[in-house]
């Protein structure tokens, strides 16, 4: 059975996994942008027929999401660290972190996903 | 009104795996988890094996995973979690037998933290005097009773056994933060190492899990913040 922890272990879970989610994503631009010097027909051609392919858009509204999912929960962590306040407060914080998120994501993942409707 | 308790059941002598056991209990709703547990040891199966002694919530003996959640068994009511009640020895610890854990490990980092005053200045005349502002400082991690609910379910702790765990962090804190203790440096010393405070990820479990409304927690931060400041 799973541990049934509070919100925090799920923010924490969710941290992690966006986290390495971004992490695996920049290993690959990484390796992309490796390719451009060394074959840059293979590099046109990755851009053409993934990156700017219709089907890869829902992955780069997923990187959307993590990277700002991160980042908000990120600076969550930052104040539980550096101001003292009782612990309940993290709920609250996290209740602002998903706030943000949604309020951002939503304008965010309209503007990406846009040019697969015009 | 019946229960249904679901123990995870261990013994090494018998099983080298541990399984599910089931039983139906009448109890009260008012009744806890240990009536239930007693009441299954006396009547049905007496090789139930679970640590317990104050049955008051004082003594810190039977933590215990119920319900998916660190809990104490003197304390958790069975009004509170309804008719099926399932019930596994604390996570991260060697199971002994049953509901018994090693915890070995655990009071060694208590010790490793030296929980006790430390003084290097001369002894006054007739007691340390304390202001009771410098008392407060330090209250709330005057609670701890040593069940190692919050230990048991930090995932850094899970993740890495050497972690010195909350529990013995929260240990530290009531020295460090003592006006009268002078031995903040040693104890500093253990929590700045590797396996110290700072493989805390402030994911809160230990909060929840605390029978005595520690804020567990916010006490780490206040150590990591001291390590901190006192580099500066
Ligand atoms: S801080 Fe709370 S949960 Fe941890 S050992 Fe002490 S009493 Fe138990
Ligand atoms: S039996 Fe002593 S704390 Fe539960």
């Amino acid at each position: 059975m799973i541990y049934r922890g509070g919100i925090g272990q799920w923010a924490y879970v969710l941290h992690r996994l966006t986290g390495v989610g971004i992490l695996l994503f920049l290993l690959m631009h990484i390796v992309d942008t490796f390719i451009v010097r060394i074959h840059p027909e293979t590099y046109t051609r990755l851009i053409r027929d993934v990156y700017a392919a219709p089907w890869f858009k829902p992955f780069e509204v997923a990187l959307a999401a993590a990277v700002l999912y991160h980042a908000l929960n990120g600076i969550r962590i930052v104040l539980i660290d550096f101001f003292d306040m009782p612990s309940v407060y993290h709920k609250r914080l996290f209740g602002a972190v998903l706030f943000l998120f949604v309020l951002l994501f939503l304008p965010g993942a309209y503007f990406l996903l846009r040019p697969l409707f015009s | 009104m019946k229960v249904h308790f679901r123990i995870r059941r261990y013994d090494p002598e018998k099983a080298p795996k541990p399984y599910w056991q089931d039983f139906e209990v009448e109890v009260e709703p008012t009744d806890r988890v240990l009536d239930g547990l007693h009441y299954i040891k006396w009547y049905q199966d007496g090789t139930l094996t679970f640590r317990r002694s104050c049955g008051h919530g004082i003594c810190g003996s039977d933590a215990m995973v119920i319900n998916g959640r660190n809990r104490l068994a003197c304390k958790a009511l069975v009004k509170e979690l309804g008719s099926r009640i399932v019930v596994e020895p604390l996570r991260g610890f060697r199971v002994i037998k049953d509901l018994v854990v090693d915890m070995e490990g655990f009071f060694a980092k208590y010790r490793a933290v030296k929980p006790y005053l430390i003084t290097r200045s001369p002894e006054p005349e007739k007691e340390w005097i304390q202001s009771p502002e410098d008392r407060a400082r330090f209250d709330d991690t005057t609670k701890c009773i040593l069940c190692a609910a919050c230990t048991t379910a930090c995932p850094s702790f899970w993740a890495n056994r050497d972690f010195i765990g909350p529990a013995a962090i929260v240990q530290a804190h009531r020295f460090i933060f003592d006006s009268r203790d002078e031995g903040a440096e040693e104890r500093l010393a253990v929590l700045h190492s590797r396996d110290g405070v700072w493989r805390c990820r402030t994911v809160f479990n230990c909060v929840e899990a605390c029978p005595r409304g520690i804020d567990v927690t916010r006490a780490i931060e206040e150590v990591k913040r001291l390590l901190l400041t006192r580099k500066l």
